[in-house]
């Protein structure tokens, strides 16, 4: 049934956006951790987002997306009061979260936006939550304002140095194990890099670190397994098993490239797309 | 009377040869989606349907897990009474221009047929598809006498089924034809489980027969509800808060089996229910006016030798394939997917790999499938199943390339609505442990049925098993017989 969109906020314009829609069905369950599936219109392909937010009272969640492709660039074209014609959740398994003391949650990009409902939970569950965001520049780092409305300490960190730390989220990541021992849990969601970064920097520390990937999906529900991912030598499914597991010990390289199978047909289908709305017809 | 006895009809009459079933020819067909079967015309379904001898103890129908009144039906059609025919089909079988088409029928109803000892049994799948075709048809076009009519609906009477195949929709059909009301809730956007994202196009053609047979269910006052997820968007407890009487779960068989050797989540292996359903949920084969991409290999292998090996080895040569080979472990004749589909397969220019295992598959640096190494495989003695077990020839191994590799091994149990329901008792393989005889779950008044309590199985068995509990759910709400 088609979900309307009641709320738009261009983030990053032309970039990246945050809906709000009125899905109360799935804002009645949605845990942090969980994603959605959508899809845009009649021809469109199902694509995984991961619910930023959810408020049960109103009967909304919010998905925060980067445009990079056609299904996405679709989605952009929608706005308040429109309605996205599938939406399927809430799926995969919820975050596990429990009062452990002090949880450090790391977002990039997009990511940060996952990583604040994950960070939320954890702070409802009485951790001490550490944020910590990175971003290329100060204009395209996101949930800075949200995350800071609840969590004690946000670290930021820039590529360019315009906010915060000049470098990578890693670098703030190490200083604080390095100087705070009580950190019993390392959440990341992000680019895979990142995520890769993240849990080669913990490793050394021995802390538990929990990423959260973004595999290619068909369905989301555990039937096609285009989502597979290599963990600990066992395959599993991204969207059954996870999306979260213990990064270390996913096989992130197999990872990145499962996630480049379809680039060129990703391409094809963005030009198409590109070629159809110039020529005036969608 | 025994069944030599009755094979000869009345006053010696010789039985005429099976009517054949016309196909798009193998090299117009390979280019394209539409259906390969053409169906019969009307004189050849008369033709046919009066080569049934009209046993006074018909066999056939006891070999159909919905008990269609076989012989009833093709009476009439015989005599030219096509709703007759349909409404006879009808009584039991929710389905028929489904089961008509994807039916192991050789090895039910037709198995069954007296005629079938002279290898000619009567061609009751193409007869039933005859009739459901036709008229469907002549409904769509306003040309029919009188319609079926549906009964009322009681609002109170209300069950669930969760899943939509073929399970599913045969509970919805046998319930709301007996005024109960009845909702089904699908996860993914389109209805009809693996009739859709399963079977392709050529076999089971999505817009002229699976959307019709929904439609004719929706004028029975069955409800549709897409993208709702049993297990995650609502629970079964959920469902009986909201005053549902009964739930059915058809939910499917998911999760894919793969073949644990190396290199087996290389880009490029697929597995089939992924291809497939990139293909027919996703029109891939439209794309890129549809958006879901799938690869088009040049050098495929697909791994298993059901009916889900074949489809994937004709889509893999509709979407453009050189060469397209079936790697199976056994020989030509332990293969277990349809005799027809076997031969429409081959007749395509699928090419069968026999007595062959895989055992690693190769990638480039970029982590693309490039080749798969086989070993030569012998059938040894019976195994458990009573099959000759294959076992490798030492040291007898040989290098195929490929770049599309699917993988049509089967599946395992789909965990999300058994987690959810940790209450539900299940089998040691981890399906769904029913009563036999109603279907029933280990929690009152909720059934289950089809590949979630079989494994992977055929649509009609998964018919039968919905039939059963619809039987049995009509029963306790509504009493009597």
């Amino acid at each position: 049934m088609p979900c309307k969109i009641l709320e738009k906020e261009r983030l990053i314009p032309g970039q990246t956006s945050k809906l709000v829609i009125d899905a109360p069905h799935i804002a009645k369950k949605a845990l942090p951790g969980n994603f959605v599936i959508l899809r845009v219109c009649e021809k469109g392909e199902r694509i995984p987002l991961t619910i930023a937010d959810a408020d049960p009272e109103r009967g909304t969640i919010t998905i925060v997306y980067l445009v990079m492709g056609k299904s996405t660039a679709l989605l952009e074209t929608l706005d308040a009061g429109d309605s996205i014609l599938d939406l399927c959740g809430p799926l995969g398994k919820a975050t596990h979260i429990e009062k452990a003391g002090t949880v450090i949650c790391v977002g990039g990009g997009t990511g940060i936006a996952a990583m604040h409902h994950i960070a939320k939970g954890h702070h409802k569950a009485g951790n001490h939550v550490v944020a910590v965001i990175g971003a290329r520049s100060k204009d395209l780092l996101l949930f800075y304002d949200e995350l800071s409305s609840f969590c004690p300490e946000v670290l930021v960190s820039t590529d360019d140095g315009s906010f915060g730390h000049k470098g990578l989220v890693t670098d703030l990541l190490r200083q604080r194990l390095e100087t705070d021992k009580t950190v019993s849990e390392v959440v990341a969601v992000g680019p895979v890099p990142m995520m890769a970064a993240v849990a080669k920097t913990t490793e050394p520390f021995g802390v538990k670190t929990t990423v959260s990937l973004n595999s290619i999906m068909v369905d989301g529900i555990g039937m096609c397994g285009a989502c597979r991912v290599s963990v600990g030598g066992e395959t599993r499914f991204a969207c059954v098993d996870g999306p979260e597991f213990d990064g270390h010990k996913v096989d992130f390289n197999e990872l990145r490239q499962r996630l480049a199978a379809f680039k060129p047909q990703e391409k094809a289908s963005y030009d198409h797309h590109c070629k159809c709305t110039c020529a005036g017809e969608k | 009377m025994t069944a030599t006895a009755e094979r000869k009809p009345a006053g010696g009459r010789k039985i005429a040869p099976r009517v054949d079933m016309p196909c798009q020819p193998a090299g117009e067909r390979i280019r394209n989606f539409e259906e390969v079967a053409l169906g019969y015309t009307q004189q050849m379904a008369t033709e046919e349907a009066l080569r049934c001898l009209q046993c006074k103890n018909p066999k056939c129908v006891k070999g159909c897990p919905v008990e269609v009144p076989i012989r009833d039906f093709i009476g009439q059609l015989a005599k030219g009474d096509l709703e007759g025919a349909y409404r006879t089909i009808k009584s039991t079988n929710s389905l028929p221009g489904v089961c008509g088409r994807v039916c192991p029928q050789e090895n039910q109803c037709e198995g069954a047929c007296v005629l079938n000892a002279k290898g000619q049994p009567v061609a009751i799948g193409r007869l039933e598809r005859y009739v459901a075709d036709t008229y469907m048809a002549l409904d769509a076009c306003d040309h029919l006498a009188a319609r079926l009519t549906c009964p009322a609906v009681d609002p109170e009477l209300r069950v669930a089924c969760i899943g939509s195949g073929p399970a599913s929709l045969t509970v919805a059909g046998y319930l709301s034809a007996r005024g109960i009301k009845v909702t089904v809730f699908e996860a993914l956007h389109e209805v009809g489980g693996v009739l859709v994202y399963g079977i392709p196009e050529f076999r089971l053609p999505k817009s002229a027969i699976v959307e019709k047979e929904v439609q004719a269910l929706r004028t029975q006052e069955v409800d549709f509800v897409t993208n709702w997820v049993g297990g995650r968007t609502f629970s079964i407890d959920d469902l009986f808060a909201e005053g549902y009487r009964a739930v059915f779960i058809g939910v499917g068989a998911g999760l894919p089996r793969f073949l644990g050797v190396p290199g087996e989540n290389l880009t490029g292996v697929f597995s089939a229910n992924e291809y497939l359903t990139r293909v027919n949920l996703g029109r891939a084969y439209a794309f890129p006016d549809y958006d879901t991409p799938v690869y088009q290999g040049r050098n495929v292998t697909v791994y298993g030798g059901g009916n889900v090996a074949m489809d994937a080895a004709r889509t893999a040569l509709r979407l453009g394939a050189e060469s397209v080979r079936i790697v199976y472990r056994r020989t030509r004749d332990e293969l277990p997917a349809r005799h027809e589909e076997l031969e429409h397969a081959e007749e395509e220019g699928v090419i069968l790999e026999l007595l062959a295992n895989p055992v690693a598959f190769h990638g480039d640096e970029m982590g693309r499938l490039t080749g798969v190494t086989l070993q030569r495989m012998q059938l040894g003695e019976p195994d458990a199943s009573g099959r000759r077990s294959p076992v490798p020839v030492e040291g007898d191994t040989y290098e195929l390339p490929t770049d599309l590799a699917v993988i049509a091994v089967g599946t395992r149990p789909n965990p999300i609505l058994l987690e959810a329901t940790p209450q539900l008792k299940l089998s040691r393989r981890g399906y769904i442990e029913v009563a036999e005889e109603t279907g029933e779950t280990s929690i009152p008044n909720v059934f289950a049925g089809g590949d979630i309590v079989t494994g992977a199985a055929t649509v009609i068995l998964a018919m039968g098993a919905g039939r059963r509990a619809a039987k049995e759910i009509r029963r306790r709400l509504k009493g009597g017989e």
